[in-house]
């Protein structure tokens, strides 16, 4: 006899006695009918409050729209993009894209989808998304020339452009009603009606705690097997319920007490209480993970000088950080690549101090050399979220050591994501240095790194003013060809360190844990619940 | 009678307005910012401030409030600024799993307090008062998450006989699975309201049982058991009564824990991630019905004095 039916059976007989006691078996009745349907129940990274996937980049939001949106194209698993919902054509001149819808497509609503949503849907995305703006500010035409037909009209050759409208981060671009996609960009949709393998169930929505799908049965999936976010989207299950557990432990306890199926992410260190049962797996979903990033403040001293920039990456060292961050190496990785290791444009160039436990001489030289006068590091460190709560004490120590008078000022990420935003000198609200996370996808491409906007105030938090990683950019818009863009990378990453617009701080990866009664899970970036199967 | 009950429930309308307003400022003076937890870590300042001026979080800080007060009178508390759902909604979704719990927390805490003091009085310096006390000192000391982590440990993991997590409303499911589920957050959170109130009792007690009227009973010979419980606890309820009403605090901010490690949805959680989020309208709301909640138990418990001692009058 297994742990699991001991437990059941324990739980059976105080359930039943309950029950007699207090004369209301109606209930377990009414409950066993609903287990008769097929139903996942997983627990996410976080609970959906936003349900909008414009208007946040949060991934959870992104997660949600997957469920219930589709969109038109998809890459697989070499990052290649694919058709999903549409096919296309190029004009040999590179300048336009004929994009064709495939038959059958239906919102939830009943109503056909059509060109006319996907175009009013894409200029949407198009005002929020960096990408959606770059290809914009190219683009002659978006017109949708019949239902079936959409043309994309560029002013210039953008070959980026399908790998923009395939990625997963930050916004990708869901196709939705016309009528719901004219709701201004920066107000939240009011209408959750996508075309993709699931519906939303409005009724059961509690925001933060849970949400539950139910499948899509007009969905018609692609004939090609799913292979990443592309292929087609086999719904196996009759419903999924995303529960929010704000407690880990709880979580890791509901998982062995076969109360859930799935937890998106589990905290290394609570491993070991998974470990004993058969019935549990624990796995990374996809490699690549996340960059754990150190971002500085330009705009005022000490870090507007590029000397103590460089003085401060020579005294971090990756492996102490990521050893006090995850702990167990074989979900962490020494990478100094600002464009994450594992991906087309890899390089590693002047990373060679952070991967190789600091320069701490190096960085002391480089502080006399910069006249650094002990002016105050305010390194901002919260301390609410686990991922993000180890890098600055480790690093506020490494700097010290260096030479540096380092100021870390403890605060909750919300203090922290609104006191970035602030200009203002260090002393009067403002800051030096934060750290952050950013899934590997996300700063994959210098096209899509927030990190590598150099356009000074209108730059992401950090404020660089750099005209050479702009020039860099358009080079890498430019190129052709792979090699050609792995050359401007080289280049983009070479830059990046010597003028330290960010420091990579190594990648890790938080395994998922299911029961092994759900098998058949995609290894994709975002987790999805099409071609999963539940055995009862 | 009837005066007093009016008077105190107006007292609640300048409490609630004090309230209020020391609500509004005290959040706008908290660092955060809403519009930053919406757009996401890759918003530039341009899109912030749009989808601040899309909220009207650029407006003055008066409009703001006067906006607010004037849907508050006309009985609208507003709507989520994270998820755009009215609060009045999601309070509407979460509120019944807290009163739930707390009404079965009361149930229980008083059904195993109160004859744990009159039996440790009664027992006075014995064994069984040193135990109580122990324990009441126990009680007191562990926090609520530990408490409900070694419940789980024992009773969900270990045994198998309960579930880990989760709740089902009475008037869905039934009481059963009800009961079933909500046995470990309320036993966890009963843990400190039983050592409160068995204190208490104790000490109300003993101070009773050393009245005349008390040897005059047992002079009568009065069974031992309608001493205690007729004539002594009668007369010592009122102030376990009132650690029972002033206590209700403990019980809000051991909601907030239980619900957490228990997984349950209600208003404790709530009110944290609103916290969390700086969610304006829905943190004002809570704060507001949390204050009103406790203002009219402590009023109804004022008005159960007068059933346990006729002798006092409003």
């Amino acid at each position: 006899m297994t742990i699991h039916s001991i437990r059941s059976k324990g739980a059976t007989r105080v359930r039943s006695l309950m029950a007699g006691a207090m004369m209301a078996s109606t209930a377990l009745v009414g409950a066993s009918a609903a287990w008769a349907e097929t139903t996942i129940t997983a627990v996410m990274h976080s609970g959906l409050r936003v349900l909008d996937p414009v208007i946040t980049t949060a991934h959870i939001t992104r997660n949600h729209a997957y469920m219930i949106y589709d969109v038109l194209v998809a890459v697989d698993g070499t990052f290649t993009p694919q058709p999903q919902m549409a096919d296309w054509t190029v004009s040999d001149d590179g300048l336009v894209y004929t994009f064709t819808l495939r038959d059958g497509l239906k919102f939830h609503d009943g109503s056909p989808v059509t060109m006319a949503d996907a175009e009013a849907s894409l200029k949407r995305w198009a005002t929020k998304d960096s990408g959606g703006q770059i290809i914009m500010d190219k683009t002659a035409s978006l017109t949708a020339t019949d239902d079936k037909t959409l043309v994309w009209t560029l002013n210039e050759p953008f070959a980026p452009l399908l790998d923009t409208l395939g990625k997963q981060s930050a916004l990708p671009p869901f196709i939705m009603p016309a009528r719901i996609a004219a709701t201004p960009a920066d107000t939240a949709i009011t209408e959750h009606v996508g075309s993709g393998p699931f519906r939303f169930v409005e009724a059961e929505f509690q925001p933060g705690v849970s949400v539950t799908y139910i499948k899509n049965e007009d969905y018609v999936p692609r004939s090609e097997p799913a292979d990443n976010m592309a292929g087609g989207k086999v719904v196996n299950v009759d419903k999924v319920v995303w529960s929010t557990m704000p407690d880990a432990s709880t979580a890791i306890n509901a998982l062995l007490g076969n109360e859930i199926d799935y937890i998106e992410s589990v905290q290394v260190d609570l491993l070991p209480l998974l470990e004993g049962d058969p019935d549990v797996v624990f796995e990374k979903r996809e490699p690549l993970g996340y960059q754990t990033i150190g971002r500085m403040n330009f705009k005022h001293p000490p870090f507007d000088n590029v000397k103590v920039r460089q003085a401060a990456m020579k005294a971090l060292d990756q492996q102490a950080i990521l050893a006090a961050l995850v702990g167990n190496p074989d979900y962490y990785s020494i990478c100094g690549a600002i464009f994450g290791c594992g991906t087309p444009l890899a390089d590693a160039t002047g990373s060679e101090s952070l991967t190789s436990g600091g320069d701490l001489d190096a960085a002391k030289a480089l502080l006399a050399e910069a006249g650094y006068d002990g002016t105050p590091i305010v390194l901002m460190a919260p301390t609410d979220v686990v991922a993000l709560a180890a890098q600055p004490v480790v690093a506020s120590q490494a700097l010290r050591n260096a030479g540096f008078n380092v100021d870390m000022q403890p605060m909750d990420w919300q203090t922290l994501v609104t006191r970035r935003a602030s200009q203002n000198a260090p002393a009067d609200g403002g800051w030096n240095m934060f750290f952050t996370n950013w899934l590997v996808p996300e700063i994959s491409s210098p096209l899509v790194s927030p990190m590598l906007n150099g356009r000074g105030d209108s730059a992401w938090f950090g404020w660089p003013d750099d005209a050479v990683v702009e020039g860099l950019k358009a080079d890498f818009i430019a190129a052709k060809t792979l090699e050609e863009q792995q050359a401007v990378a080289k280049k983009i990453q070479a830059h990046n360190m010597e003028q330290v617009l960010y420091v990579p701080v190594g990648q890790y990866a938080l395994p998922q844990a299911r029961r092994t009664t759900l098998t058949d899970m995609l290894a994709s970036p975002v987790p999805v619940f099409w071609n999963v199967k539940k055995a009862e | 009678m009837l005066g007093y009950i009016l008077r105190r429930i107006l007292a609640i309308i300048p409490v609630m307005l004090i309230v209020a307003i020391f609500v509004f400022l005290l959040l706008r003076l908290t660092p955060g910012d809403p519009a930053a937890i919406i757009a996401g870590d890759m918003a530039t300042p341009e899109q912030l401030e749009r989808i601040r001026e899309a909220m009207g979080l650029n407006k003055p800080l008066l409009t703001q409030f006067f906006t607010w007060m004037g849907s508050l009178l006309q009985g609208d508390l507003g709507t989520s600024l994270i998820s755009g759902t009215p609060v009045t909604t999601m309070i509407g979704q979460r509120i019944f799993p807290t009163i739930n719990m707390a009404l079965l927390t009361i149930v229980i805490a008083v059904a195993i307090a109160v004859p744990m003091g009159v039996l440790a009085a009664w027992r006075h310096r014995s064994w069984v008062d040193y135990a109580v006390m122990s324990f009441s000192v126990l009680g007191f000391s562990v926090p609520v998450f530990v408490i409900g982590y070694l419940f789980i440990l024992v009773f969900s993991i270990s045994l198998g006989w309960l579930p880990v997590q989760g709740y089902a409303s009475p008037t869905e499911k039934g009481f059963a699975e009800f009961l079933y589920r909500a046995i470990l957050p309320s036993l966890t959170l009963a843990t400190i309201y039983v050592a409160l109130i068995a204190r208490m009792t104790r000490a109300s007690m003993l101070e009773v049982l050393g009245e005349d009227y008390i040897r005059t009973a047992r002079a009568k010979g009065v069974k031992e058991s309608r001493v205690l419980f007729r004539h002594a606890l009668r007369n010592a309820a009122v102030p376990i009564l009132t650690v029972i009403g002033t206590g209700f605090a403990l019980l809000i901010s051991g909601v907030v824990v239980t619900e957490s490690v228990f997984n349950i949805p209600g208003i404790g959680r709530l009110t944290v991630d609103a916290i969390l989020a700086r969610d304006y309208p829905v943190i004002q709301a809570m704060i507001l019905i949390t204050s009103a909640t406790y203002v009219v138990v402590n009023l109804i418990i004022d008005i159960s004095y007068t059933v346990f001692d006729p002798r006092i009058r409003y």
